[in-house]
């Protein structure tokens, strides 16, 4: 206790309260006589670290400013086409239930087993570790186990995002957030406002025409629908609808989209002959509102 | 003037012994910077801390605009990202923060571990600092839903799934967190507060354990 008082001393308080008056000056205690530099934390140090804190403080300011946080579009269920991704200090689990032997027959493992051990053994390391020694290189054990799960860890999270930026190479998906600021950009650039993210384009009302024409059968088939979505409602704004689509694009400009592809959009010149391609434009360009 | 203001309180309520207990104490040669610079990694614990306040406090800014219900979260977000003045950086310092606070107390653990810190006498500070790691993982896998977007959503529904597949009871584990049986309504309220209320007061309290032990053991001697 910073305060003391002689024992000898007749007990004087506060008023009518049980605080105890003292007439100790409020001087803080010198630390110049412990062993080594010492310096008291109050106020020398925590100055020192009240700069520090403004010098990070100023940094991360910087950061936020130059780096606006990531917001993709709103959350829809029905979305099959999403590529899920954890946030990134999650990604070494994640990455290591896709191992055999963790996953599947044996998730028990991946979920229980393993993790289990691992951060029992961190939570409990005091007790498993109970030698007087320091030092972590007087301490084999310890440490080289600490460094190779380190090394496992970066390993795994380095694998998880390279796994993800394949996925969204052969999907040719463009992250949310990034479609969505590009859009932000380009308005800006033409000084209109941001496009509405929270409402979708109503693609409703419109009927699929002709729906039991082999074509349909045939983009479910070619895997069109996976990303157009079954409904052929797509997941606007990233993936247009087919319903309707005869009013905005004809046939020749459907076959040149779908042969050659167009942004997000695969190309099908490899997957598709001629005469499939021929047969999925000409019944999507009679998808018109207007028919029924 | 201060001084004086100080000095009337101090009378009434003895504070100086409050907060000279836990302010006031030396700070060794051997974890002060100034003398030694190797000894930055002495102050990962305190930018943690740091951290940890911008979290809280520009957390409790994020909820003067969020609405914690599946039809406005995303609305409420994107306004305060993109239409509130400086509401940008404030969801900025959140969102980074949080792995900023992550880093940091990823680097306090090691210091920790690696300076053979958690030894006798300090086991049981070292158990708390352990529960305080999960509880920060707790925060951040609650909060990555709240924005309600799809990434949100996807990352979310894998996570419970995954927590669902521990034999007996992850069934359990997935009701408790879902609400109900997907991720929906009662999903985001859920996780809403637990990620305001629950975590956070644990997480003080925690703290309040590892800061009163460090004051009460002192930091670690020299190697
Ligand atoms: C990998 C997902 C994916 C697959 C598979 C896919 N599409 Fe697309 N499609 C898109 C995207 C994304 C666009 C929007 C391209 C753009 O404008 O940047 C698009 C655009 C289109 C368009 C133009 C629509 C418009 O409004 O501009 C048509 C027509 C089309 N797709 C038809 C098809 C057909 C037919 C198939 C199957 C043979 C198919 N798509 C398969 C993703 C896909
Ligand atoms: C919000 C998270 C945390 C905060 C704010 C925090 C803060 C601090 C601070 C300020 C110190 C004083 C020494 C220093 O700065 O290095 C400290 C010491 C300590 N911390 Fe933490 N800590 C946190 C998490 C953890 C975790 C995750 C662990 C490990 C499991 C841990 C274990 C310890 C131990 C054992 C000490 C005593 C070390 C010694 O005496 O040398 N802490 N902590």
């Amino acid at each position: 206790m910073a305060h003391g008082h002689k024992s000898d001393e007749k007990v004087v308080f506060v008023g009518d309260s049980r605080v105890k008056k003292n007439n100790h000056p409020n001087i803080p205690p010198d630390y110049t006589s412990f062993p080594g530099k010492s310096e008291a934390f109050i106020p020398n140090f925590l100055l020192k670290e009240w700069m520090v804190g403004c010098v990070v403080l100023v940094g991360f300011l910087v950061w936020t400013i130059a780096e606006p946080a990531p917001l993709g579009y709103p959350a829809d269920p029905t979305n099959a086409a999403f590529i899920p991704m954890p946030d990134w200090y999650f990604l070494f689990l994640y990455q290591f239930l896709k191992y055999p032997y963790v996953s599947q027959d044996y998730i028990v493992l991946g979920t229980m087993g393993v993790p289990g051990v691992m951060f029992g053994g961190l939570l409990l390391a005091p007790f498993l570790d109970t030698g007087k020694e320091r030092r972590f290189y007087r301490r084999p054990i310890a440490s080289s186990l600490m460094i190779l799960s380190l090394i496992a860890t970066v390993y795994l999270t380095v694998i998880s995002w390279d796994h993800y930026q394949h996925q969204l190479e052969i999907t040719n998906t463009i992250p949310e957030h990034h479609i969505r600021e590009e859009k932000a950009r380009e308005a800006a650039a033409k000084g209109e406002e941001a496009p509405s993210t929270t409402k979708k384009p109503e693609t409703a009302a419109v009927a699929i025409v002709e729906a039991d024409d082999p074509a349909h059968k045939l983009m479910e088939q070619s895997k069109c629908l996976t990303c157009h979505a079954a409904d052929m409602k797509g997941n606007p704004p990233q993936i247009p609808a087919l319903r309707g689509i005869g009013d905005v694009l004809s046939k020749e400009e459907i076959v040149a989209t779908v042969t050659n592809g167009n942004g997000n959009m695969p190309a099908f010149k490899d997957s598709l002959s001629a005469e499939q391609i021929d047969q999925i434009a000409t019944w999507l360009s009679k998808q018109k509102a207007a028919a029924e | 003037m201060f001084k004086s203001v100080y000095n009337w309180i101090d009378e009434r309520l003895d504070i100086t012994p409050l907060w000279r207990d836990v302010a006031d104490h030396e700070v060794p040669e051997h974890v002060n910077p100034a003398h030694h610079f190797s000894a930055f990694v002495y102050c990962f614990g305190g930018l943690t801390f740091f951290i940890t306040v911008i979290q809280i406090l520009s957390g409790m800014f994020l909820t003067m605009y969020y609405v914690p219900d599946i039809l406005n979260a995303y609305a409420s977000v994107d306004y305060l990202n993109h239409k509130v003045a400086f509401g940008g950086i404030v969801r900025g310092m959140h969102h980074f923060g949080a792995s900023l606070v992550i880093v940091m107390m990823f680097l306090h653990t090691l210091r920790v571990f690696f300076t053979g810190s958690y030894k006798a006498p300090r086991e049981m500070n070292w158990v708390v600092g352990m529960l305080i790691f999960f509880i920060m993982l707790g925060l951040g896998f609650t909060g990555y839903l709240l924005p309600w977007d799809n990434k949100a959503y996807f990352a979310t529904k894998v996570g419970v799934q995954i927590a669902e597949s521990v034999p007996y009871i992850g069934p359990y584990i997935g009701q408790f967190l879902y609400g109900g049986d997907i991720v929906g309504a009662q999903t985001l309220t859920r996780f809403f507060a637990i990620h305001v209320f629950f975590l956070p007061g644990a997480l003080l309290a925690m703290l309040a354990a590892h800061f009163l032990m460090i004051r009460k053991q002192g930091i670690s001697g020299p190697l």
